[in-house]
């Protein structure tokens, strides 16, 4: 589904990624957990065409998008979840939901985007009843569904979610991985950046472990949970 | 029947991902955590970071048993030993001993590739496997041990020695398959014979031979003395332990967990890439370990990779049964030569018993070697003419084998050491 090969992406004269490779299957929850500053963002950024790197190839779906421009990754089935949700405050719940579908409607899919709504609505009832509320009236959990709805608007082979469970109440952390394996067991494809790496690390395939911008460990999500260097930096365990 | 089969059958274009990832998280994290491999890295100017393809990996110097004896004991972990789960030691076949360590995950991934091998070798869960493996700081007991409960055999850890009582055990227990070197496979056997057991008391269906090079023909002896499936497997301490490459039924090679490691072959002499097709020096690097990682081990294993799919339908690349090691091979008059050879060679000639000792002299200016056989009693016991004329038959068949003149010395069974653990088949006198 995604392969990156050897990325080195940079801001001004700063490495951010260092010859980062990972891959992504279809049908997987790949997760990629690090610290702040490791680079997580800046991968997912960089896959989405929002930043350009300096070396390095990434195939989506068996074709090479490093200069493919973002609406074309998004047209091809690559979408984003921005950090911090990135939803239209001034604009109701289901005007949000219909932009998602803009690749849909582009695509000549128009008539199945009232189908894809009754999911994204099934996904998430609370949607439904704030359908006409302005999206900036939602609370944390509700605009990150709401983000993640939008995403599927525009049925991706590919979902990519930068820090999902960021400023959510415990709960609203669980019920938004839970969302994340439903999307999965639909058969979608996610790659997941998480500072919660537990909860990540919990409901993922494989995980990739980033440090200082370079990829340190790989590995099936159970091994990487059992690492101790994981746990100890990642996981707050004391050891 | 495969144990992991996402993996033993992946797409050989998704494994070199795999491996090109594993091997950059491999060096950055010995780069980080290894001030060996770090200093290394920084006599030559590399940067792991430059990393960009697999064949990149040849930039960087090998790391030789020296290397390891002189960071002994833990100069080349690269985790703090709280969490190293578990210490071996290599066997000291050649010298001073070497010592490895393993994480919780590094067992973990070890029981799977045994787990594997197992599986190609024929071995279910519903197996009764006796392990004659010396269990101790030599990984070979240990390694079959949790790749077997992994698998969900059951197992006999019975070490090695006490024949007799192996063989008691074999019947009483119900063994199904043998696992041990096959030197001690051929003692068993033979003492079993002695025994007057007959072979068809006994359950047993498979032997996993390993830990020492053996021919075809010893297989083909092995199976029909003890009515096996007998396949080898390969694995060195340093590296893991049993586990790295193992045969499947096809048994036409070792298919190499290449998941997990990555094999170069090497021209010893040159230290270039061997051609393909070529014999060379297997060189190993670990793309998954994480306690004990090594980079370009030298094995001194010297084999052939061979290119062709597997009608097993496995993906893992193979390599022939290991030839000999660098350390064993004789050098005759100028000639190369190695121990399998001989064993070969005897193997095919009838009256002669499997077992056989290499000594070499130096008489003047010149090597002399003596190649003791074992015989049946008839023939030794037999007239001086039928007994010259089969030394005769094994000197012609060595010389046009080896390219050199041997001397051929007949001896009466069980007159050479047994041995339990890896034999001991060449003794060398000369003095250089």
């Amino acid at each position: 589904m995604l392969k990156i090969r050897n990325l080195d992406v940079g801001y001004g004269g700063l490495n951010v990624l260092r010859r980062v490779s990972i891959h992504v299957n279809p049908g997987e929850i790949v997760t990629i957990i690090g610290a702040n500053g490791a680079g997580k963002t800046t991968l997912l950024k960089t896959v989405a065409g929002l930043l350009r790197a300096q070396a390095g190839e990434i195939v989506f779906s068996g074709r090479e998008i490093g200069r493919t421009p973002t609406e074309q990754i998004v047209f091809d089935g690559c979408s984003l979840v921005p950090e911090g949700r990135q939803v239209f405050p001034a604009m109701p719940v289901k005007e949000n939901l219909l932009l998602g579908a803009y690749v849909q409607f582009k695509r000549g899919n128009r008539q199945t985007v009232s189908l894809d709504l009754d999911h994204v609505y099934g996904l998430f009832p609370v949607l439904k009843q704030r359908e006409q509320q302005l999206a900036g009236t939602l609370s944390g959990g509700e605009q990150q569904m709401l983000a993640i709805g939008r995403s599927l608007m525009a049925r991706p082979k590919l979902i990519m979610l930068d820090e999902p469970s960021m400023g959510l109440a415990p709960l609203m952390v669980r019920e938004i991985f839970n969302i994340i394996v439903r999307i999965r067991e639909e058969g979608n494809t996610v790659l997941l950046v998480e500072q919660n790496a537990r909860s990540a690390l919990k409901i993922a395939n494989r995980g990739y472990v980033l440090e200082t911008g370079r990829v340190i460990l790989e590995g099936q999500a159970e091994d990487l949970l059992s690492n101790r260097d994981v746990q100890r930096a990642y996981l707050g365990r004391d050891l | 029947m495969y144990w992991q089969p996402e993996s033993e059958c992946m797409d050989r274009e998704e494994l070199q991902q795999l491996q090109l990832e594993r091997l950059e998280s491999t060096l950055s994290r010995v780069n980080m955590n290894v001030p060996f491999y770090r200093r290394k890295f920084d006599e030559i100017g590399f940067n792991p970071d430059d990393l960009r393809t697999l064949d990149d990996l040849r930039k960087l110097p090998f790391t030789t048993k020296n290397d390891l004896r002189e960071n002994y004991p833990y100069g080349l972990f690269a985790v703090p030993l709280r969490e190293v789960v578990r210490v071996h030691a290599s066997s000291g076949t050649t010298g001073m001993s070497t010592v490895v360590g393993y994480s919780r995950n590094d067992i973990k991934t070890w029981s799977n590739l045994v787990a594997r091998i197992l599986t190609a070798g024929g071995i279910t869960k519903d197996d009764v496997i006796q392990i004659a493996f010396n269990y101790g700081l030599f990984t070979g007991a240990f390694g079959l041990h949790y790749g077997a409960e992994r698998l969900g055999a059951s197992v006999i850890p019975i070490s090695s020695g006490n024949t007799r009582r192996q063989i008691k055990i074999m019947q009483d227990f119900k063994t199904t398959a043998l696992v041990s070197t096959p030197s001690y496979a051929m003692l068993i056997a033979d003492t079993m014979m002695e025994m007057g057991i007959n072979r068809n008391s006994l359950s047993l269906k498979f032997g996993l031979f390993g830990a020492e090079p053996w021919s075809d023909a010893m297989r083909k002896e092995l199976e029909n003395k003890l009515k096996i499936v007998a396949t080898d497997n390969y694995g060195l301490s340093e590296v893991m332990g049993p586990g790295v490459a193992g045969e499947c039924f096809e048994r036409n090679g070792l298919h190499i967990a290449e998941d997990h490691f990555l094999v170069e072959l090497i021209n010893p002499d040159t230290l270039q890439p061997a051609k393909p097709g070529d014999v060379g020096e297997m060189v190993i690097t670990t793309l998954t370990k994480e306690a004990f990682p090594v980079i370009r081990y030298r094995t001194r294993d010297l084999t052939r990779l061979l290119p062709e799919p597997c009608p097993c339908g496995r993906t893992m690349g193979r390599m022939t049964r290991i030839f000999g090691r660098t350390d064993d091979m004789l050098i005759i008059r100028g000639v190369n030569v190695f121990p399998q050879q001989i064993e070969t060679v005897l193997f095919e000639i009838e009256g002669v018993a499997p077992h056989y000792q290499i000594i070499i002299d130096r008489k003047g200016a010149l090597d002399e070697t003596t190649v003791l056989v074992e015989v049946s009693e008839q023939i030794f016991f037999d007239e001086m003419k039928r007994q010259s004329k089969l030394k005769e038959t094994i000197k012609k068949r060595l010389a046009s084998e080896l390219g050199i003149a041997v001397e051929v010395k007949l001896v009466e069974k069980k007159t050479l050491e047994r041995f339990e653990g890896k034999a001991i088949r060449v003794i060398d006198n000369r003095k250089f």
